[in-house]
């Protein structure tokens, strides 16, 4: 067993239950030990940090300073984004000592203090390869996922800007393939693997973000892939719950699922479908699970109803989906070809 | 295989150009900016993938920054429609941290007030605000919060899928709040203290 501090990240309680619940499941057999930092807070995202430096830093460090508190030394992010955080936060201030300084000046508001550089701040797609092993992985798939044509998407901020140097090609990482591969998937060749999936533009230019959504889907759908398969929260609600306005607002029918790795890793280990997640997506697996001979049971589709509160505090009016018709930008690629 | 070490041109500064606004720019980027390093190479603009809805490529901006333009770089979209992805930093031949120079700008927008949209600043304003008063975020008061102020059409629009995510139990109702509230906004209150006093 390899002991990790594991920052899980507000959207693992969320949107990204899937990818926590997966997790849960795989971490055991494959020798992953977490203890969750006790009472961790938000990263940011990409949004505290365009508001004020100071604070924006001081918050990130509170959860190294937690995790520094446990006595052990590495820590361990599923969200691409928190992990680029946790990460940056940690290079930037042993970089730039007086922000460090400052940024511990404020912590010691709050009686914590954190010496940066004192954490191995990692990724879990980077653990899962370079701590546990291919080999460990391989020699424990009882259920090889042959047949299934899989898209690696990395997406941006695993492999990059990488200054603890840990990945291996900032724009064409092979982890998330080398994972792939030793599950039995057939991974295709998917150009798209590290482009962006929008970020928060689907909140504050959704066109920005269609287009960048469209160019993944469109490129996963010209490499035959039954499913996409990502290592990111954001990346996964981007391109799986949006992909309907995407589709209306450029008329296309895509239906491309996207699920994270962890659940394909734990379907490969032999846990059923419902214990990792499957069924919470938007856009169905059922065609992509079907081709590996397993369904989504009903029951994981109702357990997902269990959860189904009041509704939203909106008047019934509003909800259905309203068709409005909107501009079409043309596509990038047609205007540039 | 990750890139080998480069070995760095001095951009070429003239003695007489004002670099204030870029020193400035500079100081409240996180970690070294490497800003004044920049070579106008174009690298940057030519790896975006936002680049089109982007009133200047970065490169663009960094000219105008050293140029001491001032009120034209803060108006310009193109921090607020940077989506991070870091591709410009991988491929910058001069190191440039470009992605965390568009945090300071935007930062840097938003105490002067000046951007033309104020949809994306109020974006991560609300971001913020949820996170000093929860300690987590709280997509859901986010997502109603910005929608209903800005773009009221798009929440009825989006309202189905909400609901699906709601069914499928991919979305809190509720804020999770964290034990250490006090502790927390402790150590921001005087990390703001500090943000101001280095002004
Ligand atoms: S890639 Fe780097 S050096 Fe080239 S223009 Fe952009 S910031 Fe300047
Ligand atoms: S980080 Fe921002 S500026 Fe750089 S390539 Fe990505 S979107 Fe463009």
């Amino acid at each position: 067993m390899s002991d990790y501090i594991f920052y899980p990240g507000c959207a693992m309680e969320s949107n990204a239950k899937a990818y926590y619940d997966s997790l849960m499941e795989i971490a055991q057999p494959l020798g992953i030990n977490l203890q969750e930092i006790d009472d961790w807070n938000c990263c940011g995202a990409t949004e505290y940090v365009g508001i004020n430096l100071i604070p924006a830093y001081s918050l990130i460090a509170r959860n190294l300073a937690l995790a520094a508190k446990t006595g052990q030394k590495t820590v361990l992010s599923s969200c691409s984004a928190c992990y680029l955080n946790l990460a940056k936060a940690d290079y930037y201030m042993a970089e730039r000592p007086a922000l460090g300084k400052k940024v511990n000046e404020a912590l010691a508001a709050g009686n914590l203090q954190y010496t940066p550089g004192s954490l191995d701040i990692r990724h879990l797609l980077d653990v899962l390869i370079n701590d546990i092993g291919l080999d460990t992985l391989k020699a424990k798939v009882v259920r090889p996922l042959k047949g299934l044509r899989v898209a690696p998407y990395t997406g941006c901020m695993v492999p990059r800007p990488d200054y603890n140097k840990r990945w291996s090609d900032p724009e064409h990482p092979t982890e998330l393939i080398d994972v792939l591969k030793a599950i039995g998937a057939e991974v295709v060749d998917f150009p798209g693997g590290t482009t962006c999936c929008g970020g928060h533009m689907t909140q504050i230019g959704p066109d920005t973000a269609y287009e960048l959504i469209r160019r993944l889907i469109s490129s996963a759908e010209k490499s035959k892939a039954d499913i996409m398969v990502t290592v990111c929260p954001m990346c996964q609600l981007n391109v799986d719950a949006y992909q309907g306005e995407t589709n209306s607002h450029y008329g296309t029918d895509y239906e491309m699922p996207i699920v994270f790795f962890s659940q394909l890793v734990g379907l490969a280990l032999g846990f059923p479908p419902e214990k990792l997640g499957f069924g919470s997506e938007i856009t169905s697996t059922a065609k992509a699970l079907s081709r590996i001979g397993m369904d989504i049971p009903e029951a994981a589709l109702a357990e997902g109803k269990q959860h189904q509160q009041e509704g939203l505090p909106m008047p019934p009016c509003m909800r259905k989906t309203a068709k409005t018709p909107e501009y079409k930008r043309p596509c990038a690629e047609e205007v540039k070809a | 295989m990750s890139k080998k070490p480069v070995e760095h041109v001095h951009a070429r500064l003239d003695h007489d150009e004002d670099l204030s606004l870029l020193h400035e720019v500079s100081m409240k980027t996180a970690g070294v900016s490497r800003l004044e390093m920049c070579i106008q190479c174009g690298s940057c603009g030519g790896s975006c993938p936002s680049e089109m809805d982007m009133d200047h490529t970065p490169r663009t901006l960094f000219a105008m920054l050293r140029a001491g333009m001032r009120e034209e770089a803060l108006l310009s979209n193109t921090p607020w429609i940077c989506v991070s992805c870091y591709h410009c930093v991988v491929r910058c031949p001069q190191n440039v941290h470009i992605t965390d120079v568009m945090y300071a700008l935007k930062s840097m927008a938003i105490q002067e007030k000046k951007y033309r949209d104020s949809s994306a600043p109020d974006f991560s304003e609300t971001f913020v605000e949820m996170v000093e008063k929860y300690g987590r975020s709280y997509e859901f008061g986010l997502a109603t919060r910005h929608y209903l102020k800005h773009s009221p059409l798009r929440m009825i629009r989006t309202a189905a899928m909400g609901l699906d995510m709601l069914k499928k139990g991919r979305l809190n109702m509720k804020p999770t709040t964290i034990k250490g509230m006090d502790q927390l906004t402790a150590i921001l209150n005087k990390a703001k203290e500090m943000e101001l006093a280095h002004e």
